[in-house]
C-alpha cells in the first residue's frame, strides 16, 4: 500500500487545494491518468498520477486544503496485496517541523535581557580600536585619558602619553602592598612618547616665536648675596628665579598659562613643566605646583626633590600631567638659546639659554654684563604676538627686582 | 637603468593593444568605431591599416551583439579585445556580461572559460552631462567571475592589456577618457601590470589614502601638498577592483592606522564601501581614527564645469579631507 | 540499405529510440520532480522531439550547439549519457555540469554542447561569436543554435543575426516556435507572426518546416547544415511544434484550451515516426517491443546513478568562479 502525496510543483508550492478527485476509490490508475484537480495560487492544476494501481481510499476530501507532501489518498500497486501503509519519509518531515515553531515562539530569554543591562551599567568611552588595544596591552585606565581625537576620542597618542604617566607612578593602587617594586618608567616609552607629543605639536600647533634678552646682573647680585648666607644644600639656582618670575609674569598674561582643546581654556593654577634631560635621553616634565604661590625657597625645595626622582624614572602620574606651561632652560655652559616646542595640549613654552657674558648698552655705555637670552613659543590658534610680548617684557621686569620674588 | 620615456596615456593604451595584436594571432580588437574612425578616442588610430579588418573590427551598434559575440569567439578559441567605446552604453550588454562572461565557468561546473577582455573608457571630465559621465566601477565589480581592472597610471595603461589577455577569465578594464592626452614618463621597459595587485604609489606613514583610477593622480598630488605641511600620506592604488588585493590595503592601514578612500563613483555602495568594511573586519583594532570616505555626489552629473567638478572629489577635497582626520 | 528518406533500419531504431528515451525520460523527471527529487524549474520538451532529434542527427561530433533551458532532449540526442544528465538534474556532482547548473545548465564540452542558456536569446550572441571563431580559425565545424519563438522578440536576437549575416560565419539558428512564449501566445507577441521572415531583413535565407514530422525536418535540417557548411553563411530554420505539457511544472495552464493541446496531440512526432517506420518494413513490432524494455532499463539506469551520486563539499562552494589555472 502507498500514499498519494500532494505533489510539489514548484519551489513556491508550499500547499494546495483539492477541487475535486477525478477518480473513485476502486479505479485502476495509470500512469498519466489525472488523479485529481488541484487549486493553487497559480489557478486549477490537474495532478497525474505516476504509479499504476488501484485508488483504495480517500485520505483528503474535496474542499480540503493540505501542504506539498500531505497524503492525499491510499493506492494498492498493481500486483499487491492489502498491507499496512508505509509512512513517507516527507510525512515525517512535515511532523518534525512543527516543534522547531514551538521553541521559536519562546524568544526574548531572561539572559539576554541580563547581558544588556550589565553593558548599559559600563559608561561608553570614545576611544580609537588601536589605542584601547594598546591600553589593554598596558593596563592602561582609560576613565583618566582625556580625548585629542575626532571629538574628544582617546588616540593613539593620547594612550602613550598615559603610559608614560603611569609608568612614573610610584605606587599605584596595584602596587600599594609593596611600594618598593615601583615600576620605573622604562626608557623606550618615553621616547615613543616624547615622540608622540613633539609631532602632534608640530603637527598640530601652529608656533609663533619670540626673543628677549635679559640683563641678569641684579638678578645674579641678588643671587649671591642670598645664597652667601646659606648652607650649599640650601643655595638658590638661578633657574628657581626663571621660575619664579615667569610664574608672576603670567598674572598679567594668564592667557598663556592655559591650555587648547578646541579652544583656549585658561588656567587657574598656575602649575610650571619644567623639563628634565634624562641622561640616556629623552625628557620628563613634571609639574611644580601653584609656583606663583611659592617662594624661591620653595621652589628650590621642590627643585631638589624632583630631579633626583625624575632621573630615578619614579614620577607620579599627575606630576607629569599637570603642567599648565612649560620652562625648558638649559642651564651652565649651554646652548645661548632655546626655541622650544610647546607641549600639547598647553599653548607655551618659555626657553632660557645659558646665562652668558655680552657688550650690551647700559645707561648710554657700552659693558660687558651677564645676560640670558629668553624665547616664548606661544601657540597662534590661543593667543598672539602682542601677548607674548607683554609676558617677555613682565618678565624682564620680575628678574630686575629678585627682590619682589 | 631603464630609459624614461614621455608617453600619453592614449599612446600608451595603443602601444599596449598593438602589442598584443603582434603577439598572438588569436587576438582582434573589435568595437564601435576602432577601424575606419580610429578609435572614438582615437586610441587605435592607424591601428586598421597595420593589421587588417579581420583583426581590427568595426562593428554595428549593437552592444548586446558584439560583446555576445566576444564571449563566444572566446569560448571557441579566440582572444577577443571587445571595447565597448564608452561605460555609459556598458549596461545595454551587461546581460552577456553577467549572464554569460561571468557565470558560464561556474554554471558548467568549470568546463568553460571564458577569456574575453572587455575595455570600456569611463569617467566624467568632459561636461558630458548625466548620460555620458557615468563611473559605473562598482557596479562590475559586484560580480563574482569577472576580474575587474582600472588604468589609473600611464604605467597601466601601457602593461595591463598584455596580463589580462592571458587571464582565462574575463576581465572588464576601465580607462579614463580625461587622461588620455595627459602627458607622464613611464620606464621604457615598464614591463606588464599585474593585475592580481594592488600597488602602493608612494609610501607614507600617517595615512593611507586607497583610490583607483582618476583618483590616483588627484591623490598623489594632495599627498605632494600634504608633505609640504608635514603629514606623510601614502597613495594606494587598488589596481584590480574584484577580486580586490586586500593584503595590500590592510598592510597599509596597519602602519598608518588611518585611512582615507577617494573614488569617483557615486558614494552610496561604492568600492570605497567595500574596502571600508574589509578594514572594519580585518584591521579594526588598527584604527586610530575613523575611515573616511569621499565619493562622488550623488546626483546625476550636471552639464556645467562648475557642478561637474562639484561632483566629485578633487586635491584639495583630498587635501583637506586628511588634515581634518589627522588634526581634528 | 537506405529508404527514400535516407533510412536505414540501424539509423531508424537510433532515432526512433532516442525521440522515446527524450519522451520517457521527461516523464520521469516530471515525477521525479513531484518528488522533490529534482527542483527549481523543470521545462519539458515532451511534444517537440522531433526537432532537437531531426537537427542533430544532421550534425558532426565537432560542430556546436547551443540550447535553451528546455534542453534535457538536445543532450540527450548529442550523446550526453542520460544518467549523468539525471544526476546533473539531482544536483548532483556526476552530473554534467558537477550538479552546479542544474535542468536549465547541462553542458558538455567534450560532446561540444554548450548548454543550457536561460536567459531568453542571451546565447545568439553566443552563437554568432563561436562561428565567427571557426571563420577566423579555419576550423570547418558549423554552430547550431536553438532557441523559442519568444527569444525572436529580444533584440539579442536582431543583434545577433545582423552580425552572423555582416560577418559571414557558419551558424545555423534553429527556431523552435512552440507558439507560446511561457504563457502568452504568438500572436500577442509578435507583428510578423512569421519568424522565417525575419532572416530574410538581414540577409539570410531561411525556412519554416513542421516541427512535428520527423522526415521533414531531417530533411530541412540536411540541407540547412550542408549550405551553412559550404557557404559558411548563416541560414535561419524556423521549426513550428508544441509543447504537450505546460511550461515549467507549476503551471495551470490558463493560457490555451486544452481542446488546443488535444488537437496537436494527435500530431505527436514518436507514435507518427513509429507507424512510418513499421509500414516501410525499417523497424519490426517485436523490435518496438525491444526498445521499450531497453528504455525502461536505461532510465532505471540513470534514476539509480542520480540516486547515487554525491553531493559536492561545501567546502567547495566558491569553486569555478574564477579558473584554478590563473595563466591559461
Amino acid at each position: 500500500m502507498t500514499d498519494f502525496l500532494m505533489p510539489s510543483l514548484g519551489a513556491d508550492m508550499e500547499a494546495g487545494t483539492l477541487v475535486q478527485w477525478k477518480k473513485k476509490p476502486g479505479d485502476q490508475l495509470t500512469p498519466g491518468d489525472i488523479i485529481a484537480e488541484v487549486e493553487t495560487q497559480k489557478g486549477l492544476i490537474e495532478i497525474e498520477i505516476f504509479e499504476a494501481g488501484i485508488l483504495e481510499s480517500y485520505l483528503i476530501e474535496e474542499g480540503d486544503k493540505v501542504p506539498v507532501g500531505s497524503p492525499m489518498a491510499r493506492l494498492r500497486p498493481e500486483g499487491s496485496s492489502k498491507k499496512t501503509p508505509e509512512t513517507h519519509p516527507i510525512q515525517e518531515k512535515s511532523q518534525a517541523s512543527k516543534p522547531l515553531a514551538a521553541i521559536s515562539e519562546k524568544t526574548p530569554s531572561e539572559s539576554s535581557s541580563s547581558q544588556k543591562k550589565t553593558s548599559e551599567e559600563i559608561p561608553r568611552i570614545k576611544i580609537s580600536p588601536l589605542a584601547r588595544s594598546i591600553a589593554e596591552k598596558n593596563g592602561i585606565d582609560l576613565s583618566s585619558i582625556t580625548g585629542s581625537g575626532e571629538g574628544g576620542a582617546i588616540i593613539k597618542a593620547d594612550v602613550e602619553k598615559a603610559m608614560v604617566a603611569k609608568a612614573g607612578e610610584p605606587a599605584g593602587k596595584e602596587t600599594r602592598e609593596a611600594p618598593s617594586t615601583a615600576k620605573t618608567i622604562p626608557q623606550e616609552s618615553i621616547r615613543t612618547a616624547v615622540a608622540a607629543a613633539m609631532s602632534r605639536s608640530n603637527r598640530e600647533i601652529p608656533h609663533y616665536y619670540l626673543e628677549k634678552r635679559i640683563d641678569m646682573l641684579a638678578a645674579m647680585t641678588w643671587l649671591q648675596e642670598v645664597n652667601r648666607q646659606r648652607k650649599i644644600s640650601e643655595r638658590l639656582l638661578p633657574v628657581v628665579l626663571f621660575i619664579k618670575a615667569v610664574a608672576k609674569a603670567l598674572e598679567s598674561s594668564p592667557e598663556l598659562n592655559g591650555i587648547w582643546d578646541n579652544g583656549l581654556q585658561i588656567q587657574n593654577q598656575v602649575n610650571i613643566g619644567f623639563v628634565i634631560s634624562l641622561r640616556a635621553g629623552g625628557l620628563l616634565v613634571p609639574a611644580i605646583r601653584d609656583a606663583d604661590l611659592k617662594s624661591p625657597e620653595e621652589i628650590m625645595a621642590v627643585l631638589n626633590e624632583l630631579i633626583p626622582r625624575a632621573r630615578a624614572l619614579k614620577l607620579r602620574s599627575s606630576e607629569l600631567s599637570d603642567s599648565t606651561i612649560t620652562i625648558t632652560s638649559l642651564g651652565e655652559n649651554g646652548a645661548d638659546k632655546v626655541f622650544g616646542v610647546i607641549y600639547p595640549p598647553q599653548v607655551a613654552i618659555v626657553g632660557f639659554g645659558s646665562i652668558i657674558n655680552e657688550a650690551v648698552v647700559h645707561e648710554g655705555m657700552l659693558a660687558i654684563r651677564p645676560v640670558v637670552h629668553v624665547s616664548l613659543a606661544g601657540d597662534h590658534r590661543a593667543t598672539d604676538g602682542l601677548s607674548g610680548s607683554r609676558f617677555l617684557e613682565a618678565l624682564n621686569n620680575n628678574l630686575q627686582n629678585p627682590n619682589a620674588l | 637603468m631603464s630609459e624614461l620615456k614621455k608617453i600619453t596615456y592614449r599612446e600608451a593604451l595603443k602601444a599596449g593593444i598593438r602589442e598584443a595584436l603582434l603577439n598572438d594571432d588569436r587576438v582582434f580588437l573589435m568595437g564601435e568605431d576602432v577601424g575606419r574612425y580610429g578609435g572614438a578616442f582615437a586610441v587605435s588610430k592607424s591601428l586598421l591599416e597595420e593589421f587588417g579588418e579581420d583583426r581590427i573590427m568595426d562593428v554595428p551598434l549593437s552592444e548586446s551583439g558584439f560583446v555576445g559575440a566576444g564571449i563566444g569567439a572566446s569560448l571557441a578559441g579566440m582572444k577577443p579585445i571587445v571595447e565597448v567605446m564608452t561605460v555609459n552604453f556598458g549596461l545595454l550588454p551587461m546581460d552577456q556580461i553577467v549572464n554569460n562572461a561571468a557565470t558560464l565557468l561556474h554554471m558548467s561546473g568549470g568546463q568553460l572559460n571564458v577569456p574575453v577582455v572587455i575595455r570600456m573608457s569611463c569617467g566624467i571630465g568632459k561636461q558630458l552631462a548625466a548620460q555620458h559621465s557615468h563611473s559605473w566601477e562598482p557596479l562590475f565589480a559586484h560580480i563574482p567571475g569577472l576580474v575587474v581592472v582600472s588604468v589609473g597610471t600611464h604605467e597601466d595603461a601601457r602593461g595591463m592589456l598584455h596580463t589580462a589577455l592571458e587571464h582565462p577569465d574575463p576581465v572588464i578594464i576601465f580607462e579614463y577618457t580625461s587622461m588620455l592626452n595627459l602627458e607622464a614618463e613611464i620606464q621604457i621597459d615598464a614591463g606588464h601590470t599585474d593585475i592580481s595587485r594592488a600597488k602602493v604609489r608612494r609610501e607614507g606613514k600617517d595615512i593611507s589614502i586607497i583610490t583607483y583610477g582618476i583618483g590616483v593622480y588627484k591623490a598623489l598630488e594632495a599627498a605632494k601638498r600634504l608633505s609640504e605641511q608635514g603629514i606623510d600620506a601614502e597613495v594606494i592604488d587598488l589596481r584590480v577592483l574584484r577580486p580586490l588585493d586586500e593584503d595590500c590595503f590592510i598592510k597599509s592601514v596597519s602602519k598608518t592606522h588611518r585611512a582615507l578612500l577617494v573614488e569617483e563613483a557615486w558614494a552610496s555602495v561604492n568600492i570605497s564601501s567595500e574596502v571600508s568594511a574589509r578594514i572594519m573586519e580585518n584591521a579594526f583594532y588598527e584604527l586610530d581614527a575613523p575611515v573616511k570616505r569621499l565619493g562622488g555626489s550623488e546626483v546625476p552629473i550636471p552639464y556645467p564645469l562648475h557642478l561637474e567638478n562639484a561632483s566629485v572629489p578633487q586635491v584639495e577635497d583630498i587635501e583637506n579631507a586628511v588634515i581634518k582626520i589627522l588634526r581634528p | 540499405m537506405k529508404n527514400k528518406n535516407n533510412l536505414d533500419p540501424e539509423k531508424a531504431e537510433k532515432l526512433l529510440f532516442q525521440m522515446l528515451l527524450m519522451r520517457k525520460f521527461e516523464e520521469k523527471s516530471a515525477e521525479l520532480y513531484t518528488k522533490e527529487k529534482i527542483r527549481g524549474f523543470l521545462h519539458l520538451y515532451i511534444g517537440e522531439e522531433a526537432v532537437a532529434t531531426g537537427i542533430i542527427q544532421a550534425l558532426k561530433p565537432e560542430d556546436y550547439i547551443l540550447a535553451t533551458y528546455r534542453e534535457h532532449a538536445h543532450a540527450l540526442a548529442r550523446g550526453v549519457d542520460a544518467g549523468v544528465i539525471m544526476a546533473e538534474m539531482y544536483g548532483k556532482q556526476e552530473g554534467c555540469s558537477r550538479g552546479r547548473g542544474g535542468s536549465m545548465h547541462l553542458f558538455d564540452k567534450e560532446k561540444n554542447f554548450f548548454g543550457g542558456n536561460a536567459i531568453v536569446s542571451g546565447h545568439l550572441p553566443l552563437a554568432t561569436g563561436m562561428a565567427l571563431a571557426s571563420k577566423k580559425l579555419k576550423r570547418d565545424n558549423i554552430t547550431v543554435c536553438f532557441f523559442g519563438e519568444g527569444a525572436a522578440a529580444e533584440g539579442e536576437f536582431h543583434e545577433a543575426l545582423n552580425l552572423a549575416s555582416l560577418w559571414k560565419v557558419p551558424v545555423l539558428f534553429v527556431c523552435e516556435n512552440n507558439l507560446y512564449a511561457m504563457g502568452t501566445a504568438l500572436r500577442y507577441t509578435h507583428a510578423v507572426q512569421e519568424i522565417e521572415k525575419k532572416g530574410p531583413a538581414y540577409g539570410i535565407e531561411s525556412k519554416a518546416v513542421d516541427g512535428m514530422d520527423l522526415l521533414k525536418l531531417m530533411e530541412a535540417a540536411n540541407k540547412a547544415v550542408e549550405q551553412v557548411r559550404s557557404s559558411g553563411e548563416p541560414y535561419l530554420l524556423v521549426c513550428n511544434t508544441y509543447r504537450f505539457r505546460a511550461h515549467s511544472m507549476f503551471d495551470a495552464e490558463l493560457y490555451r484550451d486544452k481542446t488546443e493541446v488535444e488537437k496537436w496531440k494527435k500530431r505527436d512526432p514518436i507514435p507518427k515516426f513509429r507507424k512510418y517506420l513499421l509500414k516501410e518494413n525499417l523497424i519490426s513490432e517485436a523490435k518496438v517491443q525491444e526498445l521499450e524494455k531497453r528504455l525502461n532499463t536505461e532510465i532505471q539506469k540513470a534514476v539509480d546513478l542520480a540516486e547515487a551520486g554525491t553531493w559536492e563539499a561545501k567546502e567547495e562552494l566558491t569553486r569555478f568562479v574564477y579558473s584554478e589555472n590563473p595563466v591559461s
